[in-house]
């Protein structure tokens, strides 16, 4: 399904503020399969979920997605392919149109715009029969401005935008971090029931160790651009967050003997 | 009374360059300063066709798609180059000072002995009204021919008003005003947002440009100078249209842009008429949109007052 092979990513290079964003990731990922991806901040995974919607180009590597290279393809391209929710709950909706236009809008993802009207009778019927099925009231407020909805509601319906149109891959970028604990929960709930209903490949980057053993099917961990652990089947089933915890503690006690060693070096030898 | 027939017109003519800049500055918010450039193309591109015995009507069109391609040029240069929005304008608006004088030839051509629109407008006027050259409305002596343009382009201004009303109620549409709302959720959602750039360009200076032209014909000149202070001019018609209606749905900010470009030309009207010194138009254009940039609150006060009074 997703094909990530030896990707580099350096933001600005060849100045002091270069970043070495990605070292090397190579990830495969099955159809049908709920990847959560785990790590500390700054270790990647926006810039992973970033490499493969196309948010910018790979340096080095390459990205198939159902066997087609779109490593080339500007963002606007993938769009086709991809569903996606945001950490902030105002990137995913335009906040001055009403959820009708917003929702218009995600029913073309990937396909042409034309002169046609967006929003007739028969496509606003069946766009809040949508919102309605997620029981959370909004169908009586199709009109409204997307701005007067809460955090939650927005990041509810950036979810259902991203999968109205069923897409090949869910990109989710720990979209229940800004919200409060009742609202997260919600969100999971919507999340896990149209991830199940309509049987999406999904990578979803949460900063929850609870949330990465309870949900989905495999877990990989990132640190410095690499991906530095992989557990999936039985091994992810009995997954606690404490073994998750101890992999953190190893990685942060090795890397601190690397600064230990570097300053040493730097000591004896500069 | 052939003084407010005169600025309604000129209102009228201006709504147009209010769309234009309600589609730059405030859809896709692209502080496009091709603007003043654009007006001056649009007259001088229908002038010179005027003068090549282009029937008029088209080569209006044709003014005002030379414009709309100097907006794709703006844009072009901003998407594709990555140069600033602002110098990108800037470059473009300073070319075309240049090239309008080329178009030209000279730096005003004279339309009055050529047919134009205003030819039509009098052969309708004369179907309307008789031969008579004047009409009485009231006990105040009016140009017929004045009349009829007014009327007509009351209607076309409608007419446009309802088409870009509609226009964004597509799926085209809805994208373009997406685009200026949050480009990146539009962007993940498949919309080329460089390519919808260049289009918003093209459409804005397209009706800047037949603002243009139609000024053009309807004062009977083109000038190189026309377009100097256009782009505040329509700005501050933009303002004092969102502050009339006073929300931000695209259908009222069409409908404001319209009024506001009108109530604006009728205020100076009566600025000149108390002795105002005309020269100093452009300056106090200029102070109206700066007091209404750093001043919002005191000027959205005032216009919720006026609203209040207009619906009493
Ligand atoms: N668009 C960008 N431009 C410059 N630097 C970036 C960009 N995106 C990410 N980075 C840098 O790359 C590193 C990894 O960031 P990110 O992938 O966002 O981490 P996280 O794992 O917390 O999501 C950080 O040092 C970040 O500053
Ligand atoms: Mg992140």
């Amino acid at each position: 399904m997703l094909e990530v092979t030896n990707a580099h990513k350096t933001f600005f290079p060849g100045t002091p503020n270069a970043v070495h964003a990605l070292r090397g990731v190579d990830l495969k990922i099955e159809r049908g399969s709920w990847v959560c991806v785990i790590g500390t901040n700054g270790s990647g995974k926006s810039t992973l979920l970033n490499a493969v919607a196309g948010g910018f180009l790979l340096d080095e590597g390459s990205i198939r997605i159902d066997g087609v290279d779109v490593s080339k393809w500007p963002e606007y391209r993938r769009a086709k392919l991809l569903g996606r929710v945001f950490q902030d709950p105002f990137s995913g909706t335009a906040p001055s149109m009403t959820l009708f236009e917003n929702l218009a809008l995600a029913s073309r993802r990937g396909q042409a715009r034309g002169l046609g009207l967006a929003l007739n009778s028969t496509t606003q019927d069946e766009l809040t029969k949508c919102v309605a099925e997620m029981e959370l009231g909004l169908e009586n407020r199709m009109d409204n401005p997307i701005g007067s909805f809460s955090g939650g509601q927005r990041q509810s319906l950036t979810l259902l935008m991203a999968t109205l149109i069923r897409p090949r891959l869910l990109l989710l970028d720990e979209h229940t971090a800004a919200l409060d604990p009742r609202s997260a929960d919600q969100i999971i709930r919507l999340t896990k029931r149209s991830i199940e209903h309509d049987c999406l490949t999904t990578m979803m980057v949460t900063h929850s160790m609870q949330q990465a053993v309870s949900v989905g099917d495999r877990v990989i961990m990132m640190d410095q651009g690499k991906i530095v652990l992989d557990v999936s089947g039985p091994r992810k089933q009995r997954l606690r967050p404490r073994d998750l915890l101890a992999k953190f503690e190893e990685l942060r006690r090795r890397q601190q003997l690397d600064e230990t060693a570097a300053d040493m070096l730097q000591t004896q030898y500069v | 009374m052939t003084l407010l027939v005169g600025s309604l017109a000129t209102g009228l003519i201006l709504s147009l360059l209010a769309f234009g800049i309600l589609i730059s500055f405030r859809v896709v918010k692209f502080e496009d300063l091709t603007v003043d450039g654009a007006f001056t193309l649009g007259g001088a591109v229908m002038a010179t066709l005027v003068f090549a015995e282009f029937e008029p009507l088209r080569a209006t069109l044709m003014g005002a798609l030379a414009a709309g391609v100097a907006g794709t040029v703006t844009a072009t240069l901003h998407t594709r180059f990555k140069i600033n929005r602002l110098l990108s304008g800037i470059l473009v608006m300073t070319a075309l000072y240049s090239v309008n004088l080329r178009v030209m030839g000279k730096s005003t051509l004279p339309l009055q002995s050529k047919p134009t629109l205003m030819t039509y407008v009098h052969r309708i006027s004369q179907g309307l009204f008789g031969e008579g050259d004047h009409l009485k409305i009231f006990h105040w002596e009016v140009p017929s021919r004045d009349v009829t343009a007014l009327l007509l382009l009351f209607l076309l201004t409608i007419l446009i008003g309802c088409l870009l009303f509609i226009f964004f109620r597509t799926n085209l549409g809805l994208a373009m005003l997406a685009t200026g709302d949050n480009s990146r959720m539009t962007e993940s959602l498949g919309v080329n947002i460089n390519r919808m750039t260049v289009l918003s360009l093209f459409l804005a200076n397209a009706l800047i440009g037949l603002s243009g032209a139609l000024l053009a014909q309807y004062q009977g000149y083109a000038d190189a100078q026309m377009g100097v202070g256009m782009l505040v001019l329509g700005v501050a018609s933009v303002i004092l249209g969102e502050s009339l209606v006073g929300t931000r749905k695209i259908g009222y900010l069409i409908v404001g842009a319209f009024m506001g470009s009108v109530l604006f030309r009728l205020m100076i009207a009566i600025a000149l008429r108390w002795g105002l010194n005309p020269n100093d138009l452009k300056l106090i254009t200029a102070v109206f949109v700066f007091a209404a940039l750093v001043f919002p609150k005191i000027f959205s006060q005032g216009a919720s007052w006026l609203r209040g009074k207009i619906r009493a």
